[in-house]
C-alpha cells in the first residue's frame, strides 16, 4: 500500500478538479473500483490513460459492448481452436491450459506490477453484468473452470470503472465502489482544458468562443447539447478554418463540428441568426 | 479537528453522518461505513475539510440524485444545528445575493489569514450569528459577502465556512444553500430498474441470419456420430426479436399517474431488449388518430399505424380505461371536436385487438375498479392488468404466450 495519497495530480495533457484528484486518491489507497459517472464527453475514458500515465502503470482496457459477458473478461478457452488443432493441427491437444485465453481482467490479475484496468462503459451491458463481477472484483481471484487454476491477482489493479447512466447499476455493485460524478467544466476550467489542446490560440478568441460556447449550452434548449470534446473540435475547425473574433460576433461558423442532432441544427441556427423558433410543445420526450 | 477514528467523539460524529443520510432516503449501509472508517485511519482526508467532504461523498454516496441529500446531512450533522431555518430573513436573503465587486486584498492580510479548525469554525460561526443582526460587507468579522470573515461567501479565508453563493478562493466547504445537485435530485416511487428487469421478459429470442455460428454441441454429435471424422456445423445466431408499441393515455383522470406511467415509458425506451419501439399517446380513448407527444398535437392517421405496424408488434395499452360511457361506445363520441370521428373508440380498439393478437392493457387504477363502468368493457377486449411491478409481469407473460383469440365484435 503505497503511503502517499497524493499520487494522482492530474497530468499535463489532462486537467482533474480537486474533487476528481481525491476521488482517484482515495479509490487508489483503499484498493476499491472508481465509478466515474458524468455527460458523455467529459473526458470519463481518457481519465484512465492519464491516471495510469500519472501513476506510472500499464493499462489495460476493456470495452464493454451490449454483448460482452462477464465470464469474458476473465478467461475465454478457445474449444474452436483446440477443435482445429486436433485435427489438422500437430500441437498436443491434451493440455488445455494452452487455450484458455486470460480476458482484460484475467490480463490484469497476472500483470508482475500493478496495472490500471479501465472497464468502459459497463451499463452498456446487461444488465446482471455488473452483479457477475462482484465475487472477482471483490476478491481479486477466480478459479479456470476447465483446469482448476486459480487466478490471483498479484497486486490488487486500480480498477476504473465508466457509465453513461443509460441503465441502473446493482445496489450491491455500487456499495463496493468509489463514486464520482465529472460535472461539466464551467468557463474557468474549460479555459485550462482548452489551453491543454490549443495551447496558441489567441486569448481573446478563446474567451469569444467560451462566451459562445456556454450560451449555446445555457440559452438554447438543445436535446443533445455540446460537450468539452465538441467544443475542443470546433476550436479546431475555426483554426484550421483561419477564423477569427469577428467571425464569432453574429455567427458561429462550423456549427456542425458543435451539433450533432439535425433537430438540434435547426434551433440553433434560428437562436443564432435571432429568429426566435417557437419551440413545439413536447417536441423531445420529456414529459410535462 | 481529529479525525482519527478510533476517538469515540469522532465515530459519534461519522455516525451521525451515517443517520443524517439514512434519514434523507441514501442507502448507506455499514460496508460504505466501514469503507470511509478505513480511509480515515489512512488519513485519505489529508486534514483538510475540504478533502474530507470529497471523501465522505466518494465514498457514501452512489449517484448524483443524492448529492444534494448529502450536502443537507453533511451541513446538518457538521453545523451542529439546522442553521439556515433560524437566519433572520433579511440576512439570507442578502447572503444569497453575490456580491459583484472587485474583492482584492493585499498579500499581506490573506499571509494573516491562517486556517481554522472545523470545530473551532463552527464555534465562532455560531456565536457571531448570534451577535450579529444586520447585513454586513466586505470587513474580517462578520458574517457576510466579500471580506475576510471565515463565514459567509466569496471571501478569501483560506478555510473559511461558505453561506450559500459562490466561493473566492475555492477552500470553503460547500454548504446547503449552495445545492448545485438539486436538479440531479429524483425521489422515484418505482425504480426503474425494477420495471427494466421486468421488461427483460419480453426477450425472445429467435435464429435468424446466415448461418456463421460453431454449433459446438451439433458439431460434437454429428463427429461422433461419423466415428471420429470431424464435421463442422453452423446455425444461425440468436437474436432478440421483440417489437413492442406503448401507447398511453395521458391528460384527465391519467394525470396523478403521469410519473408511473412516466417510469414505465423510460425503462421501456432504454430497454435494449427490444429490437423494435415504437410509442404513441391518446387521450381516453383510440379514435382516427393517435399522437406521437404527449401534448396531444402530432397526429398520425391510426388507419396507417395500423398498417405499418404488422402482427408481430406486442401492443402494451396503458390507461384508467375510464371515461364517460359515450366515448367508448358512441359514434361521434370522442371528448374532443377535433377527433371528429365518426366512428365508436370500442370499435377502434377492437380492431386493435384484431390487428395485434398479443396485447395487453396496464391500468393504474385497483383492480376493484375495473368491475364497472367503461373499464369492465375494454378489460372484455384486452387483458387487463395493475400498472404494479406484479401486473407488469402478468401482463408480459400474457404477451409473449399464445396468441389470444381476436374478440369478435358483438352487437352492441
Amino acid at each position: 500500500m503505497p503511503q502517499r495519497f497524493d499520487l494522482f495530480q492530474g497530468t499535463k495533457r489532462y486537467i482533474a478538479s480537486p474533487e476528481l484528484r481525491d476521488a482517484v486518491n482515495v479509490a487508489v489507497a483503499l484498493a476499491r473500483p472508481l465509478l466515474v459517472r458524468g455527460e458523455p464527453g467529459t473526458g470519463k475514458t481518457l481519465l484512465a490513460e492519464n491516471v495510469a500515465e500519472a501513476l506510472g502503470m500499464p493499462l489495460i482496457k476493456w470495452y464493454i459492448k451490449s454483448t460482452t459477458k462477464a465470464a469474458e473478461g476473465l478467461y475465454v478457452y478457445d474449444t474452436v481452436a483446440r477443435l482445429h488443432d486436433s485435427r489438422f493441427g500437430d500441437k498436443d491437444v491434451r493440455d488445455i491450459r494452452q487455450y484458455i485465453r486470460p480476458g482484460p481482467l484475467g490480463e490484469a490479475f497476472r500483470a508482475e506490477q500493478r496495472v490500471v484496468l479501465l472497464i468502459d462503459e459497463i451499463d452498456k451491458a446487461d444488465l446482471e453484468f455488473p452483479n457477475d463481477l462482484l465475487r472477482e472484483l471483490d476478491e481479486m481471484r477466480f478459479t479456470v473452470q476447465e483446469t482448476g487454476d486459480e487466478f490471483v491477482a498479484r497486486q490488487r489493479p486500480v480498477v476504473l470503472i465508466t457509465s453513461n447512466n443509460e441503465k441502473e447499476l446493482p445496489d450491491a455493485f455500487l456499495r463496493r465502489c468509489v463514486f464520482h460524478f465529472i460535472e461539466f467544466p464551467g468557463a474557468e476550467l474549460m479555459a485550462q482544458i482548452v489551453r491543454v489542446h490549443h495551447p496558441d490560440l489567441p486569448q481573446k478568441l478563446l474567451e469569444k468562443c467560451l462566451e459562445r460556447f456556454y450560451w449555446l449550452r445555457e440559452n438554447v434548449e438543445l436535446r443533445k447539447p455540446p460537450s468539452t470534446s465538441e467544443l475542443i473540435d470546433w476550436i479546431a475547425a475555426l483554426q484550421r478554418g483561419g477564423l477569427g473574433v469577428d467571425a464569432l460576433k453574429n455567427d458561429v461558423p462550423f456549427l456542425g463540428t458543435l451539433i450533432k442532432k439535425e433537430t438540434d441544427f435547426e434551433v440553433a441556427s434560428a437562436a443564432i441568426h435571432g429568429r426566435t423558433q417557437p419551440r413545439k410543445p413536447g417536441a423531445d420526450y420529456r414529459w410535462r | 479537528m481529529a479525525m482519527n477514528a478510533g476517538s469515540t467523539q469522532a465515530t459519534g460524529v461519522f455516525l451521525d453522518l451515517f443517520f443524517a443520510l439514512r434519514k434523507r432516503g441514501v442507502p448507506v449501509s455499514l460496508q460504505e461505513w466501514l469503507a470511509l472508517m478505513q480511509a480515515l485511519s489512512l488519513g485519505l482526508e489529508r486534514q483538510t475539510l475540504t478533502g474530507f467532504y470529497h471523501l465522505c461523498r466518494s465514498l457514501l454516496v452512489k449517484t448524483e440524485a443524492h448529492f444534494d441529500a448529502f450536502d443537507e446531512a453533511f451541513l446538518e450533522v457538521f453545523r451542529g444545528l439546522e442553521l439556515p431555518i433560524d437566519l433572520p430573513e433579511k440576512l439570507r436573503e442578502w447572503l444569497a445575493d453575490p456580491l459583484r465587486w472587485d474583492r482584492t486584498l493585499s498579500p499581506e492580510l490573506l499571509a494573516q489569514l491562517k486556517t481554522l479548525g472545523l470545530e473551532e469554525l463552527l464555534k465562532m460561526f455560531e456565536e457571531r450569528l448570534r451577535e450579529q443582526q444586520e447585513a454586513h460587507h466586505g470587513g474580517s468579522h462578520w458574517i457576510g459577502t466579500g471580506g475576510t470573515s471565515p463565514f459567509g461567501h466569496g471571501g478569501r479565508h483560506p478555510s473559511g465556512l461558505r453561506v450559500g453563493g459562490p466561493g473566492g478562493a475555492r477552500s470553503a466547504i460547500r454548504v446547503a444553500e449552495e445545492r448545485r445537485f438539486r436538479t440531479y435530485r429524483h425521489d422515484r416511487v418505482l425504480d426503474t430498474r425494477q420495471l427494466k428487469v421486468a421488461l427483460r421478459g419480453l426477450r425472445q429470442l429467435r435464429r435468424e441470419g446466415c448461418k456463421d455460428e460453431l454449433d459446438l454441441d451439433g458439431t460434437i454429435r454429428q463427429t461422433t456420430k461419423n466415428a471420429g471424422e470431424l464435421e463442422l456445423i453452423f446455425r444461425a445466431p440468436r437474436i432478440n426479436d421483440v417489437k413492442l408499441v406503448l401507447m398511453m393515455d395521458v391528460g384527465g383522470s391519467m394525470e396523478p399517474y403521469a410519473q408511473l406511467v412516466e417510469h414505465l415509458f423510460s425503462a421501456a425506451h432504454a430497454s435494449r431488449h427490444l429490437k423494435d419501439f415504437r410509442f404513441y399517446f391518446f387521450h381516453n380513448c383510440v379514435y382516427g388518430k393517435i399522437y406521437q407527444d404527449n401534448w396531444l398535437q402530432e397526429g398520425v392517421r391510426t388507419g396507417d399505424v395500423m398498417r405499418l405496424l404488422d402482427e408481430r408488434y406486442k401492443l402494451l395499452l396503458v390507461g384508467d380505461a375510464s371515461m364517460a360511457p359515450s366515448e367508448l361506445m358512441d359514434p361521434w363520441g370522442a371528448l374532443y371536436r377535433y377527433e371528429n370521428d365518426p366512428e365508436a373508440g370500442r370499435d377502434w380498439l377492437l380492431r386493435f385487438a384484431r390487428r395485434w393478437p398479443r396485447a395487453a392493457w396496464l391500468n393504474p387504477e385497483p383492480p376493484q375498479a375495473w368491475r364497472h363502468g367503461t373499464a369492465s368493457v375494454i378489460a372484455r377486449i384486452f387483458p387487463m392488468y395493475a400498472l404494479t411491478l406484479d401486473g407488469l409481469d402478468a401482463a408480459i407473460r400474457a404477451l409473449v404466450g399464445a396468441r389470444r383469440q381476436a374478440p369478435v365484435p358483438a352487437a352492441s
